[in-house]
C-alpha cells in the first residue's frame, strides 16, 4: 500500500490472520489496516470469512495464525470485553438489545464498574448529549421494543460509542434500513471519523461501498484478493473481484400476459403484535403469471400482509381469496393445501428448523404426500434424503451432506433451502418476503431468476422487498404501503423513482384514481 | 496457560455418549466421599451394592421389577420433553393408571370374562394414565397455562385421592384395618418371568421403546411432534396444529406412565396399597435426561437407576447403612450430567502463552 508513509500509525493493523473450520479454511492469512478518521469496506460474498475476520477482531473466535496490532501496540483479543477496552466495537446484523429494557438500561447493561443502584437519569443524559452531537436521535426511556429497526440501530451504535469505542465494526448495517435511513447512516459514520474514531463496515453491496468508504478490501474464499481506494474503483470492477466473474446486474423480464387472477384481496384489515391496526383496508389482485411488487419503508404492514394470506394472523375484517376461493382467516395448513408457498422474511426463526438436517427442512413441505411418505404416514428416509439431494443440487445448496444441521449453513445457503423447498411445493402463489436480504450479488440474482421463472411457468408472486431496484427489474406491477394503506399501484416498467419515493412517504398516487 | 470454552462447529457424539459415563463415574466418587465422612468404606459399600442389584438372578430379577417402572415412564416421559412439554406429572399419571387397573379388575370381574380381565385392567390404567396427562395438555394447548405447575400439582391430586380410596371406601373389609384394597383376582394378575417378581411388563416397555423410536425417526407425526419441540413459530408457518399434537403427545406420554402403575398393581403388589407412588415418576426425569430422550437408551439407564435403588436397599439389610444411598447416588448423578451438557456444544481449549492485552474474562 503505497500510503503508508503519509499517514500515522494505523490504529489497526492484522497480520496473517488464518483461521481454519473443519473442513474450511474461512481464513487465509489476511492482512488488514485501519488509519484513524477511516472508513474500511470488507466486501466479499456470504462466506467469503468476512464475518470471521471481524469476530476474531472482537474476541468471539481465536486465529489459529496471525498478529493483531492496536495503536501499533502487539496484544491478544480472548473476549468481547478484550475487544472493548481497546476501543473495539461491534455492531452485530442482529441486535443485542433486550426488548423490555429501555434504551439508557441497555447502553449501560454489561458495563462492570457501575454503582449497585446505577443513576440512570445521568446516563439518559450522557445519552442525550451523545445522541445530540452525532445526530442518533433515540429517547433514552423509551423500550427497545417501541422503537423501529433503524432506531434500534441507532441505540447499539450510541452503546460503542458511550462505552468509548474508538473503532466500530458494523455487520450489514444497511440491510435493516430504508435508503433514506441509510444515508442518515452515512452522516453519522462521517461524524465519527471526523473525530478520528474509524470504522470498518462489512457489506456486499457495491453501492454501499462507493458511498460510504475510504478503502475496499475484497474477501474471496477467505482469501484478500484486493486492496482498492473507493474512489480508484467501480461497482463493476468490485463486482468481479468479489466474484471472481463478470455479474449480469440486469435480469431479463419476457413480456407475459397474465392469466386468471389468483390472489384477491378486498378491503383487509388486520391488527400487529401489540394490537395496533397494522393493514387498513388493503386491496389488490395478483394474476397468473405476474409478479407484484410491495415497496414501502420496513414497519408499514409488509409483514402482516404476508402473514394474512398465508393464514398465520387473522383478518378483522375484509376478505381474502385464492383461485376464486374464500380462504379468509383459515387455518396454514389449509391454505398450503391451496398451493400457496412462503418464503417468511425471519429465516432462522420461522422458515428453518435449526438443528435438524437441511434434508430434514428441505422435507418440510413434502413430507406429506408421496413419494416422501406412504399414505399410512410412514416417512421413507431413502426418498428424503434423494429429494433433498436434487433440491441441493438444482438449487446450488452448498452443504457438507444432507445430514448437516442446517444451523451449521450459511444464511445465504439456509435462504437456498427455504427457497428450493417453497418453489417445490408452490402450485399457485408464491409469497416472497425481502428473499434476497443479506445474500450475496451470486445468492441475489439467483433468487431473482428463481422468482421470474415462477411468473414465466404461470405462477402468482407477491414479492415484498426493500430494495427498489429488485422491484423495478423483477415485479411487472409495484404496489406502495404505507401505514397499512395502498398508496398506489404502478407498472414498473412505467414506474417513476420519484414517484414511488413520495407514495413511501405516504403521499397518495393521484393516478390511484383511475385504476 | 489458560482455558477457554469454544463453541463447537456441530454437537460432538463422542461427547454425547461420554458425558453420561463420566456423570456416573464422578457421582461414584462423590458419593465416595461422601460415605467416606459417615465412616463406612466406600469400595465395600459399591460391591454390596454391585452384588446386591446384579449379584443373581434373583437379585437382577428384583432390579427389573424395579427398572420396569421406570423404562415406562422414561419413556412417557421423554415424549413430553422432545416437545419441550415438561410432563412432571408421572407420578400421578402413573398412580392413576394403577388406581383404574385394581378398580377394574376388583368391581368389574364378574362382568369382564376372566380372560378379557387383565387387558381389561391395563386399558383402563392405559386410558386412566392418558387422560390424567390430557388436562394439563388441553390446558397448555387451548389458554396457555404453564404445564410444569398443573403437572406437578396433579400428582398430589391422584396420589391423596389414591389414597382416600384404599383408606376408606376401596379397603379390604378384611384386611385387620391394614390400608389397602382386597387382592385382585388371580385373572388379573400379570405373568411373570419363571418365579420371581419380574412381569411381563418388561416386554411391554420393550415394545412402547420399539415403538417410540420407529415413531420419531419414521413416522409423518413423530417428525410434526420434533418440529413442534425444536420450533413452535416454523411448526406453525409449516401448517402443524401445535395444540391437538402436544394434546395427543401427551395422552400418548401419560398412557405409558398409567401403564407402569397398572402393571405395579396387576404384576408385583395385586393390590392397590401404599407403596405405589414411591418416586418413579420422578426418577425417570433423571432416566429421560441420562438418556437424552433415546428411547433405546433409556431402557439401560432405567435398569441402572433400578439397581442403585435396589442396591441401597441391600445396603442397609447387609451393612447397616441408610438405603438412601442409592437415591443419594441418584441425585449426584445429575449435576455432573447438567454440568456436562456443556461439553456437547462447546470444546475445552487449552491455550499457552504468556501476553496478553487486558485481564477479560470469557464470555
Amino acid at each position: 500500500m503505497n500510503d503508508t508513509q503519509e499517514t500515522p500509525v494505523p490504529i489497526l493493523e492484522m497480520r496473517g490472520i488464518t483461521k481454519r473450520f473443519p473442513g474450511v479454511l474461512a481464513n487465509d492469512h489476511v492482512d488488514l489496516e485501519l488509519y484513524p478518521g477511516e472508513v474500511l469496506a470488507l466486501l466479499g460474498e456470504n462466506g467469503a470469512g468476512k464475518s470471521t475476520l471481524m469476530n476474531i477482531l472482537v474476541g468471539l473466535y481465536r486465529p489459529d495464525e496471525g498478529e493483531i496490532y492496536v495503536r501499533g501496540r502487539r496484544v491478544e483479543i480472548h473476549s468481547p470485553r478484550d475487544a472493548a477496552a481497546l476501543g473495539i466495537g461491534m455492531v452485530h446484523q442482529n441486535f443485542m438489545l433486550v426488548p423490555t429494557m429501555t434504551v439508557a438500561e441497555n447502553i449501560i447493561l454489561g458495563l462492570r464498574d457501575l454503582p449497585f443502584v446505577p443513576d440512570l437519569a445521568q446516563v439518559s443524559q450522557r445519552i442525550r448529549e451523545i445522541s445530540e452531537r452525532y445526530n442518533l436521535h433515540v429517547d433514552p426511556d423509551a423500550y427497545i421494543w417501541q422503537l423501529s429497526v433503524g432506531e434500534q440501530q441507532r441505540v447499539e451504535i450510541l452503546k460503542l460509542i458511550y462505552r468509548g469505542a474508538e473503532i466500530l465494526i458494523l455487520d450489514e448495517p444497511t440491510a435493516v434500513l430504508t435508503p433514506q435511513e441509510a444515508r442518515e447512516l452515512n452522516k453519522v459514520i462521517h461524524m465519527m471519523t471526523a473525530e478520528g474514531k474509524s470504522a470498518i463496515f462489512i457489506t456486499h453491496k457495491m453501492e454501499e461501498v462507493m458511498e460510504f468508504s475510504d478503502w475496499v478490501r475484497v474477501l474471496r474464499q477467505g482469501k484478500l484478493v484486493a486492496v482498492k481506494r473507493t474512489a480508484e474503483t467501480s461497482p463493476q470492477e468490485l463486482a468481479r473481484l468479489m466474484v471472481g466473474r463478470e455479474v449480469l446486474f440486469r435480469l431479463e423480464r419476457k413480456p407475459r400476459e397474465p392469466g386468471d387472477v389468483v390472489l384477491e384481496l378486498q378491503d383487509v384489515h388486520a391488527d400487529d403484535d401489540k394490537g395496533l391496526p397494522a393493514l387498513r383496508g388493503v386491496s389488490f389482485t395478483i394474476r397468473e403469471g405476474e409478479i407484484l411488487g410491495i415497496a414501502g419503508v420496513a414497519g408499514n404492514g409488509q409483514r402482516e400482509l404476508a402473514e394474512v394470506i398465508t393464514g398465520l394472523r387473522k383478518v378483522k375484517a375484509g376478505h381474502i381469496f385464492i383461485n376464486g376461493e374464500e380462504v379468509t382467516n383459515k387455518p396454514p395448513r389449509e391454505i398450503i393445501t391451496h398451493g400457496v408457498s412462503h418464503i417468511p422474511a425471519d429465516r432462522i426463526g420461522m422458515g428453518a428448523v435449526g438443528n435438524l438436517p437441511v434434508a430434514d427442512n428441505l422435507a418440510m413441505k413434502g413430507y406429506r404426500h408421496e413419494p416422501l411418505s406412504s399414505k399410512l404416514g410412514i416417512l421413507n428416509p431413502r426418498r428424503i434424503i434423494d429429494f433433498a439431494r436434487r433440491l441441493i443440487q438444482t438449487y446450488r445448496i452448498a452443504t457438507p451432506t444432507p445430514q448437516t444441521r442446517i444451523k451449521f449453513l450459511s444464511g445465504g445457503n439456509i435462504q437456498k433451502a427455504i427457497l428450493a423447498r417453497e418453489i417445490n411445493a408452490c402450485k399457485g402463489l408464491l409469497v416472497a418476503v425481502y428473499p434476497s436480504r443479506g445474500l450475496d450479488v451470486g445468492a441475489t440474482e439467483a433468487v431473482r431468476k428463481r422468482l421470474l421463472e415462477q411468473r414465466d411457468a404461470g405462477k402468482a408472486v407477491l414479492l415484498i422487498s426493500e430494495d427498489l431496484e429488485e422491484l423495478l427489474s423483477v415485479a411487472d406491477r409495484i404496489a406502495v404501503l404505507f401505514e397499512g394503506q395502498v398508496m398506489g399501484i404502478v407498472k414498473s416498467d412505467e414506474a417513476d423513482i420519484e414517484l414511488l419515493g413520495l407514495m413511501m412517504a405516504g403521499i397518495k398516487d393521484p393516478a390511484m384514481l383511475r385504476m | 496457560m489458560r482455558i477457554v470454552f469454544e463453541k463447537r462447529q456441530s454437537i460432538s457424539r463422542k461427547a454425547q455418549v461420554l458425558v453420561p459415563v463420566v456423570s456416573l463415574l464422578l457421582s461414584l466418587v462423590l458419593g465416595a466421599i461422601l460415605l467416606a465422612l459417615s465412616k463406612a468404606n466406600p469400595w465395600e459399600t459399591y460391591v454390596a451394592m454391585a452384588k446386591g442389584a446384579f449379584g443373581s438372578w434373583r437379585n437382577f430379577s428384583e432390579t427389573l421389577v424395579k427398572a420396569i417402572p421406570l423404562m415406562l415412564t422414561g419413556l412417557g416421559i421423554s415424549i413430553a420433553f422432545r416437545m419441550q412439554f415438561w410432563n412432571i406429572g408421572a407420578e400421578g399419571q402413573l398412580v392413576w393408571g394403577g388406581v383404574a387397573a385394581a378398580g377394574v379388575a376388583l368391581f368389574w370381574a364378574d362382568r369382564i370374562p376372566a380372560g378379557l380381565l387383565l387387558p381389561a385392567s391395563l386399558l383402563a390404567g392405559i386410558i386412566a394414565g392418558g387422560l390424567w396427562a390430557g388436562i394439563p395438555a388441553t390446558l397448555k394447548a387451548w389458554i396457555g397455562v404453564d404445564e410444569t405447575l398443573t403437572t406437578l400439582m396433579l400428582n398430589y391430586v391422584a396420589i391423596l385421592y389414591a389414597e382416600h380410596l384404599y383408606y376408606g371406601p376401596w379397603r379390604d373389609p378384611h384386611g385387620y384395618g391394614f390400608p389397602g384394597t382386597a387382592q385382585l383376582p388371580p385373572a388379573a394378575w400379570l405373568p411373570r418371568l419363571g418365579n420371581t417378581r419380574a412381569h411381563l411388563g418388561l416386554l411391554f416397555a420393550i415394545i412402547a421403546a420399539a415403538l417410540l423410536w420407529f415413531i420419531f425417526k419414521r413416522t409423518r407425526w413423530g417428525f410434526e411432534l420434533t418440529i413442534i419441540g425444536e420450533n413452535k413459530t416454523a411448526a406453525r408457518y409449516l401448517g402443524i396444529d401445535i395444540g391437538r399434537n402436544i394434546v395427543l403427545a401427551l395422552l400418548l406420554s401419560g398412557a405409558l406412565s398409567g401403564l407402569a402403575g397398572a402393571c405395579e398393581v396387576t404384576g408385583v403388589s395385586h393390590r392397590l396399597q401404599q407403596g405405589l407412588a414411591i418416586g418413579y415418576g420422578y426418577t425417570a426425569i433423571i432416566v429421560a435426561w441420562m438418556a437424552q430422550l433415546d428411547p433405546i437408551a433409556i431402557l439401560f439407564v432405567s435398569i441402572l437407576m433400578a439397581a442403585l435403588m435396589v442396591g441401597g436397599d441391600q445396603v442397609q439389610m447387609m451393612m447397616g447403612l441408610p438405603a438412601a444411598v442409592g437415591l443419594v447416588l441418584q441425585g449426584l448423578i445429575l449435576f455432573p450430567l447438567l454440568a456436562g451438557s456443556l461439553f456437547t456444544e462447546y470444546k475445552l481449549k487449552i491455550i499457552r502463552g504468556r501476553e496478553k492485552a487486558t485481564t477479560g474474562g470469557q464470555v
